[in-house]
């Protein structure tokens, strides 16, 4: 099978001081050897603690910024060999939605305007058809067409993501990178978003890489899910795999934290000491050891390698055979009580259920509301 | 809850007036009590008035534009009616506060034990000499490493979980009675978020003091409360002991709260969604505030606001339709 996305070894040395003269003194180490590939139609989840590298990764994916080493291909195409009109080009197939709803539209224009920007730019819809174009688009993330000629402001923080959404999939897109997309959103419009975009990928076979630090919409949302400590990828698997048993003590440390909504939950929280060393001056050897409760001599002085085990399960731990088993690690919720499974269920399939929204809405002219 | 609570809030209304003469009604007859030790949880999305009511208790809205009314009694004050100067007195010392943004918290110009001294000084009194020895204390009780180094450091060189850290050694600076942390782990990742979750565990054991937890993140709320408060639109909509909220919650907006965050036993092809927007809370509406977006609205639900009653011993609703499980059995 191949790969809609290969990355291979890529790397990006920030500089952080200079000298008088510009010669750079000291490096942010964001990306360090990074590898991964994604197939069409499913989701790679990129996770982490802050300055990880998971946000540098997804803006190198792009060639938002320029990486330092490595090679990426998209579709079978060298990225990083491409002109200006080649790069392009690749944008119309591969986009980006933010974190910050409020902050990565422009204030200034219409939702109108702001979706037909990219179909114009990129020459897709002749200038007679682009109203009925966006009014499409903003069908198909669940907002009525009307809504067009109105500003950013009037619009809710889960409406602006739909908003957000919509734009991206104007160039019909093979790729969209999430980057924390529903971290500003209240629980309610989170579960709103994240239905959407799942519906969005089961009707348009599109790829999505989700940058997160929330595990718990990991687990919903990620097929593939990769790990990663201080600008490198620690561990990755299938997301069932690694949530039934994470294997580097770090994804260990990382699931078991994950604070789940049932009282009084079974926990064998592995709490970690210490602080996340400086991505300046990332510790040698093996960059956890710092904070590893396993540590050994070997793990001070030697950096230990990604290792696949054939079944897509990879680790970068040199005591990946000898740990414990990591069956319970993971908080058990336990899933909802009878009564409170029954409960959800009418509050989903109530009367009003059928309303604008969720995944119903899909592709359905929702009902004035 | 046999003994008297420490604080009781009744009735506690807040009118916000803005400058173009719109007053908007941000807590709508609140009514809440925590017991000595407990922690309670406020749930709720925002703009439910959660913060604004917490604000209201450390005596911290603004006086020109807020209109308050109620009581708020704490330790044998009505703190809505306490003068500015004794209020001033409770507040650090038997009253204390964290907030979310551990990174705008501290004043950036001052070292962390200036901050932190200046709290001990004011409300206890006793020479600088022995309120640093304190305060190196207070870092190491709430795990910073090597406090005796780090009190001289400024707030920028530290992390934003030892910023935190530190937020919450300048709270028990004065071994506060009541203790309000708001949403005191958002900004922070889920390995912090753990550590700090436990100290806050640890400090309540070793101190007894009360807690009430600010959140929107129902998992927090269930690894340490012992009873929740739902917020919706103002008003206080479901009241119940934690293992209650999470098994048999009585009211639909808590219901659709508790669908729509993943879970990781089950992987659900959809989570529940709550459709439709909070009301606009300058015209708030003449009933139920949830009847616009709830599935199980009734025609009475419209006509006149729902009463607060009780399901269970100790488990209030604000819905009619309450006890919810008749409504699927």
């Amino acid at each position: 099978m191949t790969a809609l996305l290969e990355v291979e070894g890529l790397v990006k040395h920030f500089v952080a001081e200079r000298s008088l003269f510009g010669r750079a003194l000291a490096h942010v180490k964001a990306v360090d050897g990074v590898s991964f590939s994604l197939e069409a139609g499913k989701t790679l989840a990129l996770v982490g603690e802050s300055g990880c590298g998971k946000s540098t990764v997804s803006r190198l994916v792009l060639r938002l910024i320029e990486p330092d080493a490595g090679t990426v291909r998209f579709d079978g195409r060298d990225l990083l060999s491409l002109d200006a009109g080649g790069l392009r080009a690749f944008r119309r197939e591969a986009q980006i939605i933010f974190q910050d709803p409020y902050a990565s539209l422009n204030p200034r224009m219409t939702v109108g305007q702001i979706l037909t920007e990219p179909l114009a730019l990129h020459e897709l819809v002749p200038a007679t058809r682009r109203a009925e174009r966006v009014a499409e688009l903003l069908r198909l993330v669940g907002l009525e067409p009307r809504l067009a000629r109105r500003y950013p402001h009037e619009f809710s923080g889960g409406q602006r993501q739909r908003i957000a959404i919509a734009r991206a999939l104007a160039v019909e897109p093979k790729l969209i990178i999430c980057d924390e997309p529903v971290s500003a959103l209240d629980v309610s419009i989170r579960s709103q978003i994240l239905n959407l975009l799942r519906a969005l990928q089961d009707r348009l076979g599109l790829a999505y890489i989700f940058v997160s630090h929330d595990l718990a919409v990991v687990k919903h949302i990620a097929d593939h899910v990769a790990v990663m400590n201080l600008g490198q990828i620690v561990e990755t698997a299938e997301a069932d795999a690694l949530f039934a048993a994470p294997r580097h003590p770090y994804s260990r440390a990382l699931l078991s934290a994950i604070p789940v909504p049932k009282p009084r939950a079974k926990s064998s929280r592995i709490v970690l000491q210490g602080e996340i060393p400086s991505a300046l001056n990332p510790p040698r050897g093996c960059r956890f050891h710092t904070r590893c409760p396993y540590v050994i001599e070997r793990c001070r002085t030697e950096m230990p390698q990604l290792v696949p085990d054939g079944t897509g399960h990879a680790t970068a731990c040199h005591r990946t055979s000898e740990l414990p088993s990591s069956a319970a690690i993971v908080p058990m919720d336990g899933g909802f009580s009878p009564v409170l499974e029954k409960l959800v269920a009418a509050f989903s399939g109530g009367p009003e259920a059928a309303r604008g929204g969720g995944v119903s809405s899909v592709g359905e002219p929702p009902a004035q509301g | 809850m046999s003994a008297s609570p420490l604080i009781e809030i009744s009735d506690l209304r807040i009118r916000f007036h803005g400058d173009d003469g719109r007053v908007t009604h941000a807590v709508d007859g609140v009514d809440l009590s925590v017991a000595n030790g407990a922690t309670l949880g406020l749930v709720g999305e925002s703009g439910c008035g959660k913060s604004v009511t917490s604000l209201a208790i450390m005596g911290l809205l603004p006086k020109q534009s807020a209109e308050i009314s109620g009581a708020i009694r704490f330790d044998g004050f009505d703190l809505l009616k306490t003068p500015a100067q004794t209020l001033r007195d409770l507040r650090g010392n038997r009253l204390a506060m964290i907030f979310q943004e551990p990174m705008t918290s501290l004043n950036p110009s001052f070292t962390i034990g200036d901050q932190v001294i200046e709290t001990i000084l004011r409300h206890r009194g006793g020479s600088r000499k022995s309120a640093r020895e304190r305060a190196i204390e207070l870092l190491r009780r709430v795990h910073i490493p090597s406090p005796e180094r780090r009190i001289d450091e400024y707030p920028h060189k530290l992390s934003g979980g030892m910023r935190q850290r530190v937020m919450i050694a300048m709270a028990l600076a004065c071994d506060p009675r009541l203790l309000i942390a708001d949403e005191p782990t958002t900004a922070l990742d889920v390995t912090l978020q753990a550590q700090i979750l436990e100290l806050m565990r640890e400090l309540k054991a070793a101190s007894g003091a009360a807690i009430i937890l600010i959140t929107h993140d129902l998992g927090v709320v269930a690894e340490v409360c012992d009873e929740v408060a739902v917020m919706y639109a103002g008003a206080i909509v479901e009241r119940a002991p934690v293992d209650e909220l999470f098994s048999a919650p009585q009211h639909p907006y808590t219901v659709g709260l508790l669908g729509s965050i993943p879970r990781l036993d089950q992987r659900a092809e959809q989570l529940a969604t709550i459709e439709g927007m909070v009301p606009n809370m300058a015209q708030p509406p003449a009933g139920c505030r949830f009847a616009a977006r709830c599935p199980f609205v009734l025609d009475a639900c419209t006509k006149a606001p729902p009463p607060l009653i009780e399901v269970s011993p100790g488990h209030l609703s604000r819905c009619i339709r309450a006890p919810l499980e008749l409504l699927v059995s």
